[in-house]
C-alpha cells in the first residue's frame, strides 16, 4: 500500500520558501506569477492503516499550528483507493510543479521521517520518498513555466519533475539487482588506438604512457587486468590524488634579461613550497605535507590543523551539492588528521563571474552565476551551520572568466590533543568503514576533476554529483573524538576522491590490504563489487583497529546509531587483494600501484606580457570613484552572505568577520578562541587576487602571501607564528602556457615566504579549470588562494578596523607606489594594466613586527590592511564601520611615483600597507616604536557624517558624506 | 556531591551547542553531564538525578521534516513520565534555539493554563516556530526586553544584547487566546526591541515573532525557552564590537540567565547557601 501526504501552510500563514522563490522568479524578468506556495509531499510504502496515517500527519508531518494536510491511499498496482482525506481545495489560475529526488540520490528527510514513524509506533513501513509541490499563481506562458523549472526549481542532475502523482513509480525506480559477473578488459593485446579507447570509454583519463606502463605490468602477470584493477591504478595515478603536474618533471622555458631560457624542474612541489618549509624550518610546524592537514603547535595539550580543499567541478555541475559535499570533505580531513582533530572552525572562499552577467553571455550547458553562487553560498551553510562549526571567515571574487568553473576553496581547522598526531597500522588491525553507507553516488569524482568540463560534462558526469547529510558527519564526529579518547584505534583516514580504494589504498600503502567488497554497508542493492570500491559517498571514515579492541570500538559507534563495519585487514602481504563474495576481484603489487606511474614531462613557458605604458585618464570627480569602487563586486559588502553562516557556534568567536559599531564592517583576519577558559586563540586569512595574476603570477603569489599575513598583522597577529597554505587552481597544464604561469606562481610562493619566514604547512591544487564548448575554451585565470594561521597569545589584545574615536589620530604605515595594475580603480575602467603590485619582503617584515609591537603595547586603536581600492577603500571602511568622519591629507604620505597623481596615490594597492588609528595619548610611542619603517601621519578621526581628503596640493580632492560611501558599498549584493 | 547543582544537557543527533552551554552552566558552579538521549532510553542514566534540563542549541535530526518535531516527540512519547515528574518536582527547564523548538513543540512550552490542563494525558502544542519572513537562516545580534515574572530572568532590569541564529525562528501561538493568556500570566520573557528598547523593526525582530516574542516560560516560570543564545555572550570577547567596549567587564549579558537557574537550585531545592557573584569566566583562569 502506498499513502500519498501533501503538506501546506494554512491560508494566514505567511509562506516565506514560497515569497523566496517567488523573488527568485522576479530575477529572471518574469512578472507573470503573483505568489508561489510550497507544498511538502511525502509518499509512504507500508502496511499501515488510514488511522495510523491521520496519526502521522497531526503528530510528526504536520504542524496543526501552522498546516493542514490532506492523504490519498494508492495500491501497488498505482490506482487510487477510496480511503483519501478531502484534497485541497485547487487554487483558481494555478499552475502546480512537482519535483523529486532521482533514484539513489540521498535524501535525508527519508531517514527522518522513518525514525519519526517508528517513534509513533507506525510500523511496518518499507521506504519513504519526499517531494516537493510548487503551486504558482498567475498566467505563465509554458515557455515561461518551463523557464522557472529549470532555472529556479530544478537541477535535472539530481531532480526530476513528476508529471502525475504515481506512488508506484516513485519506488519502482530504484536501481535494480545485478548478478555478479567478473568482468577482464582486453588490455594486454591492446594496440595504441585501443589504449586510447579504453583509457576515454572507461573515463580513466589516463594518458598514453600511463596505459601502455600498465599494460607492461599485466603482460608480465601475463592476464588481463580486471575492470577493478584499472579503475583502482587510474584512481591512484589521477592528477587529483597524486598531483602528477606537481610532481613530475617539467621543461620550463622562459626569460631573462631579454634572453631566452630553458630549465629541467624535477618536482615543481618540491623545488618550491616544500624548499621553503625545509629552509624556513620552525621548531612550531609538528607535521607538514604529510597528513590530511598541516599541524602546528597551540598550547601546552594541543596542536592546531588547518586545511583548505577545493571542490569546483562538482560545484560548477550542482552548486549547492558541490559546496555541502566540499566543505564536508575538508572537515573529515580534520577528523582524518592524526587520529583525529575536532573541527573548530571554517574558512570559505569562491570565484564566480559578475552576478548581472546577461543571460546572452552564458556558454552553453553552464548555470548562471548567480545560481551558482546562491546554491553554493547555501551548500556552504547548510553543511557547517548543521555541523556545527562556526564559519569565520571568506571572501568572494568575481570575474568573468569564471563563468564556465566557479571555484570553491573550503577550509577547515581543528584542534588535536598532543600525543594523537602520530598514527601507524600495524600488520592484523582490522580495516572498519564507519559512517555513512555506500551507493552509487561519485563514481568516477576524482578522474573526473582531472579533466576539463565539457557542454557534455552534465550528462556524463552525473554520478559524480552528490548532496551531504551533515547530521551523519556529526554523529561520527561525536563517536569519533570519543573512541580517539578511549585509544580504540590506531590509525585513520577519510573517505573522500576514490573512495575506498583511495583510503585503504593509502592507509596500506606500505603493508598490504584484503577487503571483502561484500561486507561494505550499502544504501540499496544493486552495486557492483567495483562500484562499492570506487564510490565516492559521503561521511565515511576508514579506520584501523587492532582485534583486541573492536568490540569496545564498535559498541562505542553503535551506542550513538553510528554504522561501523569491519571490511577487511591490513596484512602485510604488500598486495592490494580485493574479494566478492569469495571470488578475487583485485590483486596488484602495492609497489607498482603507489610508484609504477611513470615520470611524466610537460613543457611550459612564460612570457611577460609586453609592458605597455597606459595612460590613466584623469578622473575630475574623486569622491564618485571612490563609490564606485566601493561598489565593485569584489569590495562590496558580503554582508547578506555572512550573514547566512553561523559564526558564533561553540563560543570561540573573538573578531567576527563583520565588525564596527553596528557590527557591519569588514574585518580582516577573524579570531576563535577554541578554549572558552583560556585566552590563547588562532587568526585565520586569505590573500586571493586573480587579477594580479593577469599580469604576472610571481607577484600575484607574493601579494597574496602579503595579504594573508597582514590581515593576521592587523588584528594584532606576530609574524613568527603564522603558517600558510597554497591552494593552485589552473587552468589546463598540459598546455604550456598554462603550466608556465602556474611554475611561475610557485617561485613567486617560494621566493616570498623564505622572505617573510612563513612556512607552508599544507596545500593542494585543482587543474583543468577549463570549459570548452565546440572548439573554444575558457579557462580561469590561474588562481592562487593562500590561507594563513596565526596563534594569537592573548585575544584580549586584539584589534579591530573601525575607527574608536573622535580625535585619534590616522597614520599611513608602509609605501605607496605607482602600482595600480590589476587594481580595482582599473577595472572600473575595463582596463588591468601593467604595473603590478610587488611585494619587499625585506622591508615588510620591518613593518609587521613594528605594527605588532605597537598592538601588543596597547598604543593603537584599529588597524586595517589597505588591499582591494587601496586607501581610499581601507579609510572609508574604517570611517562608516566606526560610525565616525574623517580630515585626511595626502602630502605626508610615503609616495613613490614618477608622476605625483592623487588617484595613484588613492587607490594603488601597493602591499605591506596598513591604515592605523593612535590615541593622542600614544601618538609619541607610537611614533617611536615605528621609526625604522615608513609611515606618514594623515589626519584625525572626526565626530561628523563627513569624509574629506585633502589631495597632494593641499586642496580638498574627495568629499563625501559616510551615508553615501556606505550604501555604496552596501547596496550592490545586499540580497 | 549532594550540595551540587546537577544539571543534564541532552545531546543527540545533531545537537550542537552542547559544549558552550556546558561552560555557562559549569562557570556557575554547577556540575555538568552530557548525556545522549539513549542513554535516558536505556536507563543507564536517570533525569530525576538533576535539577536543571537544559536542551541545547543545534538541528537536532537535521530539522528533518520540521525544526525540533523528531527530539519533541521524544521526549514526548519516551520520556513522557520522566519529564512531567521532573516538573511536578519543582525543577528547572532552559530550551535555546533548537531546544526551545522542541520544548515548544512537545507542548512543554507554554504548557498548561489551568490546573485542569495539567492532566497528564497530553502535552498539548499551543504555539510552533516556523521559517523565518526572510526565508533564510540568519546570525545576528539582537536587543532582547525582559518581561514577565521567570526564576531565569530574575535581577535583569535593563535589556539585554545577545545573538539569533536560526532560520526557523519566527514565534506563532495558536490563536488569540493563547497570546492572551500568555500575556496576561506573565509567561512572555522575552520581546525583540529596538537598541533603545523601542518597538523592533527587520531586522531588530529577525524573524517576524508574532508580538516580537523571543522567549516564553510555563506558567510557573520554571521553564524557560528562548530563540537567542545567551551561551553566546557568556564572556566579553563574545560581543562583536568588544574592542570599543571597557574591558574591565568580564561577563557578557546572557551571564545572569546561567547564574540565575543555578542560584535559583540552590537557594530552593539544595537550600544551600548562595555562593558570591559567579567566577571570573573567560578571564584565563577557567575552574
Amino acid at each position: 500500500m502506498f499513502w500519498r501526504i501533501e503538506i501546506k501552510l494554512k491560508e494566514n500563514i505567511f509562506d516565506a520558501l514560497g515569497a523566496g522563490i517567488h523573488r527568485s522568479v522576479l530575477d529572471l524578468g518574469i512578472r507573470t506569477i503573483s505568489g508561489v506556495k510550497v507544498i511538502q509531499v511525502y509518499t509512504i510504502d507500508g502496511r499501515i492503516s488510514e488511522v495510523q496515517v491521520q496519526t502521522a500527519c497531526r503528530e510528526l508531518l504536520a504542524d496543526h499550528i501552522t498546516q493542514d494536510y490532506a492523504y490519498a491511499a494508492y495500491d501497488h498496482a498505482g490506482d487510487k483507493k477510496e480511503r483519501s482525506s478531502s484534497p485541497f481545495s485547487a487554487t483558481e489560475s494555478a499552475f502546480s510543479i512537482e519535483t523529486a529526488y532521482n533514484p539513489g540520490v540521498m535524501d535525508p528527510v527519508e531517514r527522518s521521517t522513518i525514525k519519526g514513524l517508528r517513534d509513533l509506533g507506525i510500523e511496518p513501513v518499507d521506504a519513504v520518498r519526499t517531494a516537493k509541490k510548487y503551486v504558482l499563481r498567475g498566467t505563465a506562458s509554458s515557455k515561461e513555466l518551463h523557464i522557472i523549472t529549470n532555472k529556479v526549481l530544478l537541477n535535472k542532475l539530481i531532480q526530476h519533475v513528476v508529471q502525475e502523482p504515481c506512488p508506484q513509480k516513485t519506488f519502482a525506480a530504484s536501481p535494480a539487482q545485478r548478478s555478479f559477473n567478473l568482468i577482464y578488459v582486453d588490455l594486454i593485446k591492446a594496440g595504441v588506438r585501443q589504449l586510447k579507447k579504453i583509457s576515454k570509454d572507461g573515463q580513466l583519463y589516463l594518458n598514453l604512457d600511463e596505459m601502455t606502463v600498465i599494460q607492461k605490468y599485466f603482460r608480465k602477470l601475463k592476464r588481463n587486468p580486471t575492470d577493478c584493477e584499472l579503475e583502482t591504478i587510474a584512481q591512484t595515478w589521477s592528477e587529483h590524488c597524486y598531483h602528477k603536474t606537481f610532481r613530475g618533471n617539467i621543461r620550463y622555458q622562459y626569460q631573462e634579461n631579454g634572453q631566452k631560457k630553458t630549465k629541467v624542474i624535477r618536482n615543481l612541489l618540491k623545488s618550491t613550497i616544500f624548499k621553503a618549509t625545509q629552509e624556513i624550518n620552525k621548531s612550531w610546524c609538528v607535521s607538514v605535507f604529510h597528513d590530511n592537514a598541516g599541524v602546528i603547535k597551540f598550547d601546552k595539550d594541543s596542536h592546531v590543523c588547518f586545511k583548505v580543499e577545493t571542490h569546483n567541478h562538482p560545484s560548477a555541475l550542482e552548486p549547492y551539492g558541490g559546496a555541502n559535499t566540499g566543505l564536508g570533505g575538508v572537515i573529515r580531513d580534520i577528523l582524518g588528521t592524526g587520529l583525529g582533530a575536532k573541527p573548530i572552525c571554517s574558512t570559505d572562499v569562491f570565484c564566480f563571474a559578475p552576478p548581472d552577467l546577461p543571460f546572452k553571455d552564458l556558454p552553453a550547458g553552464t548555470l548562471h552565476p548567480k545560481r551558482i553562487m546562491k546554491g553554493v553560498v547555501s551548500g556552504v551553510r547548510d553543511y557547517g551551520n548543521k555541523m556545527g562549526i562556526p564559519t569565520v571567515n571568506g571572501a568572494i571574487v568575481f570575474d568573468k572568466k569564471f563563468v564556465g568553473n566557479p571555484l570553491v576553496y573550503c577550509g577547515n581547522v581543528g584542534l588535536i590533543p598532543k600525543d594523537r598526531v602520530r598514527k601507524k597500522v600495524h600488520p592484523g588491525d582490522l580495516i572498519v568503514v564507519a559512517g555513512g553507507k555506500t551507493g552509487r553516488d561519485g563514481i568516477h569524482g576524482a578522474t573526473f576533476s582531472s579533466g576539463e568540463l565539457t557542454e557534455q560534462s552534465e550528462v556524463i558526469s552525473s554520478g559524480a554529483v552528490q548532496i551531504g547529510d551533515p547530521i551523519e558527519e556529526k554523529k561520527v564526529l561525536d563517536v569519533l573524538l570519543q573512541a580517539r579518547d578511549l585509544n580504540l584505534y590506531t590509525a585513520i583516514t577519510d573517505c573522500g576522491a576514490g573512495g575506498l580504494s583511495s583510503a585503504v589504498g593509502e592507509m596500506a600503502k606500505e603493508l598490504g590490504a584484503r577487503v571483502d567488497l561484500e561486507k561494505v554497508p550499502l544504501k540499496y542493492e544493486g552495486l557492483s563489487y567495483m562500484e562499492i570500491w570506487i564510490s565516492e559517498s559521503q561521511e565515511r571514515m576508514v579506520l584501523s583497529v587492532n582485534p583486541k579492541n573492536i568490540q569496545k570500538f564498535l559498541n562505542v559507534f553503535a551506542s550513538e546509531n553510528v554504522e561501523a563495519t569491519v571490511i577487511g585487514a591490513f596484512t602485510g602481504s604488500q598486495r592490494l587483494e580485493l574479494f566478492y563474495q569469495g571470488r578475487q576481484v583485485c590483486d596488484l603489487a602495492m609497489g607498482f600501484l603507489h610508484d609504477g606511474i611513470p615520470n611524466l614531462t610537460k613543457e611550459a613557458c612564460w612570457t611577460q606580457p609586453r609592458q605597455r605604458s597606459l595612460r590613466i585618464p584623469v578622473t575630475r570627480d574623486l569622491a564618485k570613484k571612490l563609490r564606485e569602487v566601493l561598489s565593485h563586486y569584489n569590495v562590496c559588502s558580503k554582508e547578506s552572505v555572512v550573514r547566512q553562516y553561523d559564526h558564533e557556534v561553540q563560543g570561540g568567536s573573538v573578531i567576527k568577520p563583520l565588525s564596527g559599531v553596528n557590527a557591519d564592517g569588514p574585518s580582516d583576519a577573524s579570531v576563535v578562541r577554541p578554549r572558552l577558559d583560556s585566552l590563547k586563540g588562532i587568526a585565520v586569512s586569505n590573500g586571493i587576487n586573480p587579477r594580479f595574476g593577469m599580469i604576472d603570477p610571481f607577484w600575484m603569489a607574493a601579494s597574496c602571501i602579503d595579504e594573508a599575513v597582514r590581515q593576521i598583522i592587523a588584528v594584532g597577529g606576530d609574524m613568527e607564528k603564522i603558517a600558510i597554505l597554497d591552494n593552485f587552481c589552473w587552468g589546463n597544464p598540459d598546455k604550456p602556457d598554462r603550466l608556465g604561469s602556474l611554475v611561475r606562481a610557485a617561485q613567486g610562493c617560494y621566493k616570498t615566504a623564505v622572505g617573510y619566514q612563513v612556512p607552508f604547512i599544507s596545500g593542494k591544487d585543482s587543474l583543468y579549470n577549463e570549459y570548452t564548448q565546440g572548439k573554444k575554451s575558457i579557462a580561469i585565470p590561474g588562481t592562487l588562494l593562500i590561507s594563513a594561521i596565526g596563534i594569537i597569545e592573548d585575544v584580549t589584545q586584539c584589534v579591530t578596523m573601525d575607527f574608536k574615536k573622535a580625535g585619534n589620530v590616522i597614520y599611513v604605515v608602509g609605501e605607496t607606489k605607482d602600482e595600480l595594475g590589476g587594481s580595482i580603480f582599473l577595472a572600473t575602467l575595463d582596463l588591468i594594466g601593467s604595473t603590478v603590485p610587488r611585494v619587499d619582503t625585506e622591508k615588510g617584515t620591518r613593518i609587521f613586527k613594528a605594527l605588532s609591537r605597537a598592538a601588543r603595547k596597547g598604543f593603537v586603536r584599529s588597524i586595517h590592511d589597505c588591499s582591494e581600492g587601496g586607501i581610499a577603500v581601507a579609510l572609508a571602511e574604517m570611517a562608516f564601520s566606526g560610525g565616525l568622519g574623517v580630515r585626511a591629507r595626502l602630502d605626508r604620505l610615503p609616495f613613490y611615483s614618477e608622476e605625483k597623481r592623487d588617484d595613484k596615490l588613492l587607490f594603488s594597492e601597493s602591499n605591506s600597507r596598513f591604515i592605523v588609528e593612535v590615541d593622542p595619548d600614544h601618538q609619541k610611542s607610537f611614533e617611536r616604536i615605528l621609526k625604522d619603517v615608513p609611515f606618514g601621519m594623515m589626519g584625525h578621526v572626526e565626530a561628523t557624517e563627513e569624509f574629506v581628503v585633502y589631495g597632494l596640493n593641499g586642496e580638498i580632492c574627495m568629499k563625501s558624506s559616510l551615508r553615501d560611501l556606505k550604501e555604496s558599498w552596501q547596496s550592490p549584493l545586499r540580497g | 556531591m549532594n550540595e551540587q547543582v546537577k544539571v543534564i544537557i541532552l545531546r543527540t543527533a545533531g545537537t550542537n551547542c552542547n559544549e558552550e552551554t556546558a561552560f555557562a552552566f559549569r562557570s556557575c558552579g554547577a556540575w555538568v553531564d552530557q548525556v545522549h538521549i539513549h542513554k535516558l532510553f536505556n536507563s543507564s542514566v536517570h533525569l530525576k538525578e538533576y535539577h536543571i534540563l537544559a536542551i541545547p542549541g543545534g538541528f537536532t535530526y537535521g530539522d528533518d521534516i520540521e525544526s525540533g518535531r523528531i527530539l519533541a516527540n521524544e521526549l514526548r512519547l519516551r520520556l513522557g513520565g520522566d519529564i512531567r515528574q521532573f516538573i511536578e518536582d519543582g525543577k528547572l527547564m532552559i530550551g535555546i534555539c533548537n531546544g526551545f523548538q522542541v520544548l515548544v513543540k512537545a507542548g512543554l512550552l507554554p504548557g498548561p493554563f489551568s490546573e485542569e490542563e495539567r492532566h497528564p494525558s497530553t502535552f498539548s502544542q499551543r504555539a510552533t516556530l516556523v521559517n523565518n519572513d526572510s526565508g533564510h537562516y540568519e546570525d545576528r545580534w539582537v536587543y532582547l526586553k525582559v518581561d514577565g515574572k521567570s526564576v531565569w530572568t530574575r535581577g535583569i532590569e535593563r535589556m539585554i544584547y545577545i545573538p539569533v541564529a536560526h532560520g526557523e525562528g519566527k514565534f506563532v501561538p495558536r490563536d488569540q487566546d493563547v497570546l492572551a493568556q500568555l500575556q496576561g500570566n506573565g509567561q512572555v520573557a522575552f520581546r525583540y526591541c529596538g537598541p533603545n528598547g523601542e518597538k523592533p523593526e527587520f531586522p531588530q525582530n529577525p524573524n517576524g515573532s508574532v508580538d516580537d516574542i523571543a522567549g516564553i516560560t510555563d506558567k510557573t516560570g520554571r521553564i524557560l525557552g528562548l530563540m537567542p543564545h545567551p551561551e553566546r555572550h557568556f564572556v566579553f570577547t563574545q560581543h562583536p564590537s568588544w574592542t570599543r567596549l571597557d574591558k574591565k567587564q568580564h561577563l557578557g549579558d546572557g551571564a545572569k540567565i546561567f547564574e540565575n537557574g543555578v542560584q535559583y537550585v540552590r537557594k530552593n531545592i539544595l537550600k544551600t547557601a548562595l555562593i558570591p557573584r559567579l567566577l571570573a569566566a573567560g578571564t584565563g583562569k577557567g575552574q
